[in-house]
């Protein structure tokens, strides 16, 4: 989904800008509570395996492709400022080294797929790790649920952006009704891929993987008996 | 429980990364993405202007100067894994909270 230079005018392209220069600021500041010297590798892996998991393109039928946005994969490893932190470090390279998203447009790929993809994927992640049982086995199948939703959201973001500064007059409707009906197919495998990324990490270290970390804590605190918890200490 | 290393987790996570950017990318789909092919439907595409770095050295994931397809991609694939995971891991690494020893802050 990534914006190329020349869709959305330039007013709209340095607002963008200037919003997403704003939120890697403050995910500066933010993700230094989710990183430690455990989660920091985490982080470098996750953008590595973001940036190569965007360049398989998947078939979604009728000679159209998606790949992953990631968002929403990045939020629940490593918490959701490290992953605005991550995506944003992506785009950056796509657009700059691989011509892929438009320089002037990285302000706005950057508020599509890194912080509404994160923002939107963490919040539907967390909504419903609180709505439902706490459990360890919940957390890659919550995790492929929140990908899902974060993809239609955040192609009708672009609508929305389309519909301040968008170059060519389109019927909004059209647009979102074409931008709706391939992202919820597109989502099928941001989905699939989410899941089985989370899933396979939480099988073997459910302490690294940031989502996991509200269950774990739970868990440990039932367990914990006085004489533990002064141990610890 | 087996508990699997820090270190072993991430070099091999970052082993299937490079994986997938170096070899596996070759068999991805070529066709336009999702919002790509909406731009053609509606008739906006053409409003996409030249990309500034259109003729760089990796651009659209082919390195210039190899001539073998397979290569090219798996070339621009690795190299832009490597350049994502030093920039991102440098910075995540600068950011990180300090063990409490150094952090005199907080």
């Amino acid at each position: 989904m990534h914006v190329p230079d020349g869709f959305l005018d330039a007013p709209t392209s340095v607002a963008t800008g200037v919003a997403a220069a704003a939120a890697v600021g403050l995910a500066l500041r933010g993700s230094r509570r989710e990183l430690d010297d455990r989660a920091a590798p985490m982080a470098g892996l996750v953008a590595t395996f973001v940036f190569a998991a965007q360049m398989l393109n998947f078939p979604v039928g009728a000679g159209t492709s998606g790949h992953l946005l990631g968002g929403a994969l990045a939020a629940v490893l490593v918490g959701p400022w490290t992953a605005v932190l991550v995506l944003s470090v992506v785009l950056l390279v796509q657009s700059l080294l691989f011509a892929d998203g438009g320089v002037t447009a990285l302000g706005t790929n950057v508020v599509l797929m890194g912080v509404v993809g994160v923002v939107v994927g963490w919040f539907v992640f967390r909504a419903l790790q609180t709505v439902l049982p706490s459990r360890t086995a919940l957390v890659a199948p919550l995790a492929a649920v929140a990908a899902y939703v974060s993809v239609p959201v955040t192609a009708l973001a672009f609508v929305g952006l389309y519909a301040v500064g968008g170059t060519a007059p389109i019927p909004l409707d059209a647009l979102a009704t074409a931008m709706l009906g391939w992202h919820a197919v597109i989502g099928l495998g941001e989905a699939a891929i989410t899941g089985l990324v989370v899933a396979s990490i939480v099988s073997v270290r459910p302490d690294l993987v940031h989502g996991a970390r509200p269950v774990l804590a739970a868990r440990t605190v039932e367990l914990r008996t006085p004489g533990t918890e002064a141990a610890a200490a | 429980m087996r508990r699997v290393p820090t270190k072993v987790l991430v070099v091999t996570g970052l082993l299937v990364a490079l994986l997938l950017a170096g070899v596996v990318s070759f068999y991805a789909s070529g066709s336009p993405d999702g919002l790509e092919r909406v731009a053609e439907d509606k008739g906006f595409l053409d409003r996409e202007d030249e990309h500034a770095v259109a003729d760089g050295p990796l651009a659209d994931y082919q390195a210039k100067g190899v001539d073998n397809d397979r290569l090219a991609g798996g070339v621009a694939g690795v190299t832009g894994a490597l350049v994502v995971l030093l920039l991102a891991g440098g910075l995540t690494y600068a950011v990180r909270r300090r063990p409490p020893a150094s952090a005199k802050r907080d």
